[in-house]
């Protein structure tokens, strides 16, 4: 409990920290969004800053803790502000559309290489000296293969010259989105590539912490005592040794999660993908700081969230989490 | 325990044992059977060479276009190795002069965020407490603070910021590994016997953080460090990849920025992104193999993957139940190449901390012993004679009860 309890102090102020950052991110950038708007559009009139900044809801007026509660009190209500550049969208509709893409397309890929991961790093520890063991080599490759660029060459090589998946895109052009067989599909058939860099790229990282944990944990006297007791080997594995070498990979999962969403958005934009990754970068580039800031606060609030469920899942099946605290 | 080892040496008598285990340690440290780090290590050395000499070697300057009017991508070819891109600009001069920008950035970030770690690492476990927490709560935000992202704003905010705003920012975000660490050990290392004495007698903090504490260390300093180089190439590579960084410097990102920006992939163009790609894997790959075998000096269970033993004509796997003999010909046949491996795991006990040393050190004596009352040893490692396999066991129950004396 007592580790519950400081674990939801740190996220209350790891959450102040990510909105307090965001709050100053516009305030510290050069020019704002009237100015890029009126560069954008120049038969606007020097007179229609002023009615530019009070429609936006961007004027920076009173002293800076008077704005950042103004900030908060927004934040509290879910009003994020008005897009300038897509007029007159909400931020926070563009936001809800393009959310669901990332976070079913990263969820899903990272589950899939977590367990894959753990799995195969389960077998390479066990079977030391063995077929996984030899390819070490090679993962580490995988390992430190960027994201993008490994999403660079699937493109060239299934997508390009063998045309067997779309590159561009979360789903065909013309398609409306909605729960249909035909829209489903189409985001399916897009999603592979993407799914499949993340796995890939990942996985072999999972692998390798997994294998190294399970071979400390190999080592221990209780494996041998139930390896005594004439336990098969199936048993042994996992419910003895792998059982208990996952742990540190539950609470890296958290850590790395940050690594796994920062990759993505690069590889996002390879694809142009319409989640947050694509539309971060197109908010940044085109100085559209309303929309970046938000972003980012939802990118910051995600990654504490799954730090959150991490943690609780760590809880759950540690019970040495439980009763002594970290 | 670099200079517990030495302590030691200095202490206990430089008797022949000691003599013969030291040889057959260097002997091992020569012909490890451990390909994974050397191959890390050379390709490390040979990419470091590449950024030091690259830009002289340069057969073209990166940025000139060819000659030839309305010059597109070429293929690779004798006057151009990597080809060249939709200007008629030699990739091969690109990679050359790229790869000592990115190298450089990485290893820049690398030192100043490993000294970041260093110092908030020991300090926190050194003070311990409040401020323990306190810069432990720091380490931790940072950890969940999404640095990316962040690094795509604040520099596609500001264009022309340049190389070392990225470094410092870099740097800035990537110390809470390391010093995670870093503290970790200098918990466990705080309370050991070598720190209380050198504390009664009456060393500075300085001192002893310095001369005591470090020195034990440095295997996972270095590794940090490796680490985050690792991780400053990478967030790099992918800003620059972006075009947040700064376009006019070449760097290995660079190239793909513009690979990406002049449709390589629409043309065909794979030596445009595939080379300049490869070639950050092969960097990365490097680092990782380097982490390897440094991970490996912390944690000695990692070594030597092909460490199974034949014993009576069956293989044993370090993960297999102990095997029982049978008969009176139950001789204990070691091949030189396994028993290299269980003996490199004993002479881990001198670096390894407490525990794992300790279990490790009485396992391996205890099989050095049972081999040498057998007399019955037979073995075809020049040097492996039993009166040596005897020494060691010596060695290590010296060191099983030095790490008791450690762990206590």
């Amino acid at each position: 409990m007592k580790f519950l309890l400081r674990r939801i102090g740190f996220y209350l102020v790891a959450l102040f920290v990510a909105i307090t950052v965001n709050f100053f991110i516009p305030r510290l950038m050069p020019g704002n969004v009237v100015e890029s708007l009126m560069s954008k559009y120049p038969t606007l009139k020097p007179q229609a800053q002023h009615a530019l900044e009070i429609l936006l809801g961007i004027g920076h007026n009173g002293s800076l803790i008077s704005q950042y509660f103004t900030y908060l009190h927004q934040l509290a209500t879910g009003n994020l502000g008005i897009d300038p550049l897509q007029f007159p969208t909400p931020v926070i509709s563009i936001i809800k559309a393009a959310l669901p893409w990332t976070l079913v397309l990263v969820g899903t890929a990272t589950v899939i290489a977590w367990v894959l991961g753990t799995l195969l790093g389960i077998f390479a520890a066990w079977r030391r000296g063995g077929f996984l063991d030899q390819i070490l080599p090679g993962l580490s490759f995988i390992q430190a293969t960027p994201y993008f660029f490994l999403a660079l060459v699937l493109v060239w090589v299934l997508s390009i010259h063998f045309h067997l998946f779309p590159s561009q895109q979360g789903f065909s052009n013309g398609l409306s989105i909605g729960w249909n067989g035909q829209f489903i599909l189409s985001a399916l058939d897009h999603a592979i590539l993407p799914a499949l860099t993340i796995v890939v790229t990942s996985m072999a990282g999972w692998m390798l912490q997994m294998r190294n944990v399970m071979i400390t944990t190999i080592g221990e006297d209780y494996v041998l005592a139930a390896q005594a007791k004439g336990l098969a080997n199936r048993r042994v594995i996992f419910s003895y040794a792998a059982r208990n070498a996952i742990l540190p990979s539950l609470s890296g999962f958290a850590l790395a999660l940050g690594f796994v969403v920062s990759g993505t958005l690069l590889m996002e934009i390879v694809f142009n993908y319409p989640g947050i990754g694509t539309q971060l970068y197109t908010a940044v580039t085109s100085n559209d700081y309303p929309l970046t800031q938000a972003i980012f606060l939802v990118i910051s609030v995600t990654v504490l969230v799954a730090n959150i469920v991490a943690d609780v899942i760590y809880v759950v099946s540690d019970p040495r989490a439980r009763s002594k605290g970290e | 325990m670099w200079s517990q080892t030495q302590e030691l040496e200095a202490k206990e008598s430089r008797g022949p044992v000691r003599i013969v285990a030291r040889a057959t340690q260097m002997r091992r440290s020569f012909s490890s059977q451990n390909t994974k780090v050397k191959v890390g290590i050379i390709l490390t050395l040979i990419f470091v060479a590449v950024a030091i000499f690259g830009p002289i070697l340069a057969p073209y300057d990166p940025s000139a276009q060819s000659a030839a009017q309305g010059a597109s991508v070429a293929a690779p070819s004798a006057s151009h190795l990597f080809g060249t891109d939709q200007l008629g600009r030699d990739i091969f001069s690109q990679v050359l002069v790229g790869t000592r920008t990115t190298l450089l950035l990485g290893i820049l970030t690398g030192l100043i965020a490993t000294a970041l770690s260093v110092l908030v690492g020991v300090t926190s476990a050194y003070i311990g407490g409040l401020g323990d927490e306190l810069l432990s709560l720091v380490s931790n935000i940072f950890l969940v603070f999404p640095a990316l992202p962040f690094l795509i704003v604040v520099l596609g905010a500001f264009p022309k910021s340049g190389e070392s705003a990225m470094i410092l920012l870099l740097a800035f975000l990537g110390w809470p590994w390391g010093a995670r660490v870093i503290r970790a050990q200098t918990l466990s290392l705080r309370n050991r016997d070598f720190i209380t004495a050198a504390r009664e007698s009456g060393e500075s903090n300085f001192r002893i953080i310095i001369f005591e504490l470090l020195p034990n260390e440095l295997s996972l300093i270095a590794a940090s460090f490796v680490g985050t180089v690792l991780y400053a190439i990478g967030a790099s590579v992918g800003l620059d990849f972006l075009g947040v960084g700064n376009t006019t410097t070449w760097s290995l990102g660079t190239i793909l920025y513009w690979a990406q920006n002049g449709n390589a992939l629409q043309l065909g163009a794979w030596w445009w992104f595939a080379i300049p790609g490869v070639i950050i894997a092969l960097i990365g790959t490097g680092l990782v193999l380097l982490n390897f075998g440094l991970d490996e000096i912390g944690n000695p269970r990692l070594r030597d993957s092909n460490s199974s033993i034949k014993v009576g004509g069956r293989r044993v796997r370090p993960s297999d139940p102990t095997p029982v003999l049978i008969g009176e010909a139950a001789g204990f046949v070691a091949k030189s190449k396994s028993h290299k491996g269980w003996r490199s795991s004993q002479a881990s006990t001198d670096e390894t901390t407490g525990e794992t040393g300790e279990k490790l050190g009485d396992s391996v004596s205890l099989v050095a012993t049972i081999a040498g009352s057998n007399g019955e040893l037979r073995s075809d490692d020049a040097m492996g004679s039993g009166d040596n396999l005897i020494k060691s066991s010596i060695e290590a129950d010296a060191h099983g009860s030095t790490s008791e004396r450690k762990g206590a």
